[in-house]
């Protein structure tokens, strides 16, 4: 029943062996230890286990790990630089975008596969590319706001002029957050 | 305070929260994060029937199968519980009966997942179907089956019956009296974090339960009791929440079940509800059928109303005593009443228990009220904006009930939605199809009273500095998403200078952490943060005097501000905080404080049930909401809601605002999409995300927030809670704004397509004239 598997995460080259049912979000969370990955639903409703497979994101929870093979993976915990946080991580801790934070690491990495694309990067844009990922608690506001405004931080050419800017009031400009853990 | 402050450190500034860079690094453990050293996983075997009799229970087979190493049925724990102390009707598993479809009878702890399941699927179990009784008004019927043993009437959970004033002679000599029937549907939380909880049993005798809840100190009573330890042999451990609105609000069977394996078994046991079970544990929103009557005098003066309420409880009680209380007393503000009068009857029926959910008891008379309001402003021919200006309470006002307002920005609220909705250039101006529409309502700031009678504080908190620079708050407190962690930090650091970042907070461990109630009434700003108050100020003090023995001035002429000890007059001299640490821990010895919180007492009626929707503050809210209705396809597309909300003083903007923006998200949701719907069987409808369809960031409106300070002398620099009261007129000011839009009367809920069809499609009633008008 098993088989041997390779495939990078986060730039690691992975070989490992799995059983043949076991899903991508199983082998990261529980063979690979990458628990940032969430489970809310492990029937695709819900989008919190989205990662990045060759730069497209899947539901983690309904894609087998199999499917993985040969391929490259991202997963939230590949976003941040060191103690510097990706454009999109720094925009959502600064506007208020993540609440409880369970739907984040799926939402930032929906979030990362439009920035990444060459498609405008519009308020609309931002709306359907996050339309699969599940939020229960912000009501959907900041993260429009947090994916804008690090599309223009991140200057990634593809920011639409019109309807591009987050609505509201912006966070204070400095200091930038600490990224290290406060708890 | 007497004082009037300078600018503030850190309150009020739009600062991102101090845990956010875990959530958004994947390093924020949530309970199912969480992995033990020979931890096996658990699953529950639960009822396929309604309503059915327990005969026996066969569990050979499942604990032949390999990797198996328990089974626990009701009589391994056959002690009653309940969230309050008063309505004790239910057990970790079923006992002798099964109350509904999911309800738990056995539980199973194995090597692995699949292994737990498939075991589970093994367990035989002897069911007796019973009768079962699904609808509210057919559980009162006389011949009913009894649903929960319980009931000390039938299947009544409580009836409260409260009149203020003489109702009906008020309504009789009313200009005008509206009179209609309301239903509310039932809805659920569903936070995306499902349920989680792990046990783990040391030989010595002491239990630790890891559990994803927002009330960690009633599941570490609850858990002793039931388990029958001694109280201080048990520790609840609670990590991050990944959502709750309530919705883990009360112990649950995983909790008990994992807590018992790991005491049979000596290992650390998990066990993860899936998504369905989720759905099944439910104490969500009850679905209520309301009859209201409510009068005004012609000059649009509200004179009395009477209100009559059916509660559809579910099996067992939950939070239904308070329920019933609050879907009544909850209604008798911002609007002024001279009478007033509310009969309440919650019933068991066999469903999953209903609980509370986010604005608890009062989103439901809520939109029945608000609606009713505007049926009354139509008939006046008012404005309805200008008919709630007529009846505003006053600051240190006693509503009709008796509950003491000290601050209310509700005037200013109307003002703000009314200027940024353009409300006068589109109410009854919009064409066809189009429309805006208002509500009001308020909420409490922490429920006055404990639900177990005692007179210790209701939150408390220690602070602890030394040499290092460090400071650190431990609190009981609960982070479920809502920003608890950083409202302690924000509270520590304003009056130490320091900034949020700086403080370490460390919350939800009963072993390590002083009690706080728990996340929930909304009231973990107020009461929290006043007791963080109290500890800082004591502290603060030893600073600056310890400061100003070296600069040879008085401790008041010291300030703390921005990491440092700043002489005010000369603010050239300053040294680290750190610094200012060292020197007082030289004078005075090891630095610490506590700080504690509690309710004033003289701020609620006498009668009985006049302490329940008692609370320290209100907070109030205002609503516009703008739709376009499709009259060929019935479909109502919420287009924007604006949102004014009186938080006293809003200590992090950021974070204020996305409370007021999830709560009219997740009203709207209520409104439009979504329904906890049960078949004759008593299966769910649709117990998942697809099915149970939460609005997606297509489907949300654009949310504006406006944030109104009132300043509240009993809250810390003034605040109020945030968190729930902004849901509250999501529902009602959509109903209204439909009826501005198309001239119709949605009184039931959800507002789906086939509801705005049926009524397009009826003859209009007389009130209901705007179509014809035009």
């Amino acid at each position: 029943m098993s088989g041997n598997l390779t495939l990078t995460v986060n730039g690691d080259r992975i070989r490992i062996s799995v059983p043949a049912s076991r899903t991508l979000l199983e082998l990261l969370r529980y063979d690979l230890g990458l628990t940032g990955s969430k489970q809310g639903c492990d029937k695709g409703d819900c989008g919190a286990c989205t990662v990045l497979l060759d730069g497209r994101p899947v539901l983690s929870c309904i894609t087998l790990a199999a499917e993985a093979e040969g391929s490259r993976v991202e997963t939230v915990e590949s976003l941040a630089r060191g103690t510097e946080l990706h454009p999109l991580q720094d925009s959502f801790v600064r506007r208020g975008a993540a609440q409880c934070g369970f739907c984040t690491p799926g939402m930032l990495m929906s979030a990362k596969a439009l920035l990444d694309g060459n498609e405008p990067v519009t308020r609309d844009a931002v709306r359907h590319s996050l339309s699969g990922n599940l939020c229960r608690c912000t009501g959907y506001t900041k993260i429009l706001d947090a994916v804008l405004d690090a599309a223009e931080t991140a200057g990634a050419g593809n920011s639409a002029g019109n309807g591009a800017e987050p609505t509201g009031p912006g966070p204070e400009p400095a200091p930038k957050p600490e990224p290290e853990t406060i708890r | 305070m007497s004082r009037k402050r300078a600018a503030h450190n850190v309150v009020g500034r739009r600062l991102g929260k101090i845990n956010s860079p875990d959530a958004v690094t994947g390093r924020t453990r949530y309970a199912d994060d969480l992995t033990f050293p020979g931890m096996l996983h658990a699953k529950l075997v639960r009822s396929p029937h309604a309503h059915a009799r327990i005969r026996g229970i066969d569990t050979e087979r499942a604990l032949a199968l390999e990797g198996v190493h328990a089974i626990i049925t009701g009589r391994d724990m056959p002690v009653r519980y309940g969230i309050l102390p008063w309505t004790h009707d239910e057990y970790p598993l079923a006992l002798t009966k099964a109350l509904f479809v999911g309800d738990a009878v056995a539980c199973v702890a194995a090597v692995d997942e699949a292994t737990a399941q498939r075991a589970a699927e093994l367990v035989e179990v002897d069911y007796e179907v019973l009768p079962a009784v699904l609808d509210p008004e057919a559980a009162l019927a006389p011949e009913a089956v009894k649903v929960n043993e319980r009931a000390k009437h039938g299947n009544v959970t409580k009836h409260v019956h409260l009149e203020f004033g003489d109702v009906e002679r008020l309504l009789a000599g009313s200009a005008a009296v509206v009179e209609g029937t309301y239903d509310f549907h039932g809805t659920t939380h569903a936070a995306i974090e499902p349920h989680c909880a792990i046990g783990i049993w040391e030989p010595l005798g002491v239990l630790t339960v890891i559990s994803a809840t927002q009330v960690p100190h009633y599941l570490h009573r609850e858990l002793a009791r039931v388990l029958e330890l001694p109280v201080d042999r048990v520790r609840v451990v609670q990590p991050p929440v990944g959502g709750a609105f309530g919705g883990k609000s009360e112990p649950f069977d995983l909790e008990f079940c994992v807590a018992k394996l790991a005491m049979v078994t000596g290992r650390p046991v998990k066990l993860l509800y899936t998504r369905e079970e989720v759905f099944y544990a439910h104490r969500g929103r009850h679905p209520m059928h309301m009859h209201y009557r409510l009068g005004a005098d012609a000059e649009g003066r509200l004179t009395a109303c009477d209100a009559r309420t059916l509660i559809d409880g579910g099996a067992y009680a939950s939070f239904g005593l308070v329920t019933s209380y609050y879907s009544g007393q909850l209604v008798a503000a911002p609007l002024r009443l001279d009478a007033y009068r509310f009969d309440s009857t919650r019933v068991y029926t066999n469903k999953p228990a209903c609980g509370p959910k986010r604005g608890h008891g009062s989103v439901q008379p809520r939109f029945a009220f608000e609606v009713t309001v505007d049926k009354l402003a139509e008939r006046l021919d008012l404005d309805p904006l200008e008919l709630r200006r007529r009846n505003l309470i006053q600051p240190g006002e006693r509503t009709v009930n008796e509950l003491l307002i000290r601050s209310i920005g509700f005037a200013e609220c109307l003002d703000r939605v009314e200027a940024a909705s353009g409300w006068k250039e589109k109410f009854r101006k919009l064409p066809f199809g189009r429309g805006v529409g208002v509500a009001g309502s308020f909420y409490i700031t922490g429920t006055n009273y404990p639900i177990y009678p005692n007179d210790m504080p209701q939150s408390a908190v220690q602070l602890k500095l030394d040499r290092s620079g460090r400071v650190t708050v431990f609190s009981g407190v609960s982070e479920i998403g809502q920003g608890a962690e950083s409202m302690l930090a924000t509270v520590i650091g304003e009056e130490l200078g320091a900034e949020p970042e700086a403080i370490r907070v460390v919350t939800g461990d009963t072993d390590l952490t002083p009690v706080d109630l728990g996340a929930y009434s909304s009231r973990v700003t107020l009461m929290a943060g006043n007791a963080c108050l109290m500890a800082a100020r004591e502290v603060a003090a030893k600073l600056r005097k310890a400061v100003a023995r070296r600069w040879e001035c008085t401790p008041r002429q010291v300030a703390l501000l921005g990491g440092h000890a700043v002489l005010k007059r000369d603010t050239g001299t300053r040294v680290p905080l750190a610094q200012a640490i060292a020197w007082a821990e030289a004078d005075f010895g090891t630095l610490g404080s506590v700080g504690h919180y509690n309710t004033p007492k003289d701020v609620h009626g006498d009668y009985r049930g006049g302490t329940i929707g008692a609370s320290p503050a209100y907070s109030f809210t205002a609503h516009v909401a703008e739709v376009a209705v499709d009259v060929e396809t019935g479909w109502v597309q919420v287009e924007r809601i604006w949102v004014a909300h009186d938080a006293g003083k809003a200590l992090n903007p950021v974070v204020v605002e996305g409370q007021m923006e999830g709560s009219a998200y997740m009203g709207f949701g209520e409104a439009i999409f979504e329904e906890h719907a049960f078949l004759e069987s008593g299966l769910h409808a649709g117990p998942s995300l697809l099915d149970y369809r939460i609005p997606t960031s297509l489907d949300t409106p654009e949310l504006v927030s406006l944030i109104v300070e009132s300043s509240d002398p009993e809250g810390p620099y003034g605040a109020k809670e945030a968190g729930e009261g902004p849901l509250h007129p999501s529902i009602p000011a959509i109903a209204n704004a439909i009826h501005d839009a198309v001239g119709i009367r949605l009184d039931t809920l959800p507002f789906t397509p086939a509801k705005v069809l049926a009524a397009l499609r009826a003859p209009a009633p007389a009130e209901a004239s705007r179509v014809e008008a035009r």
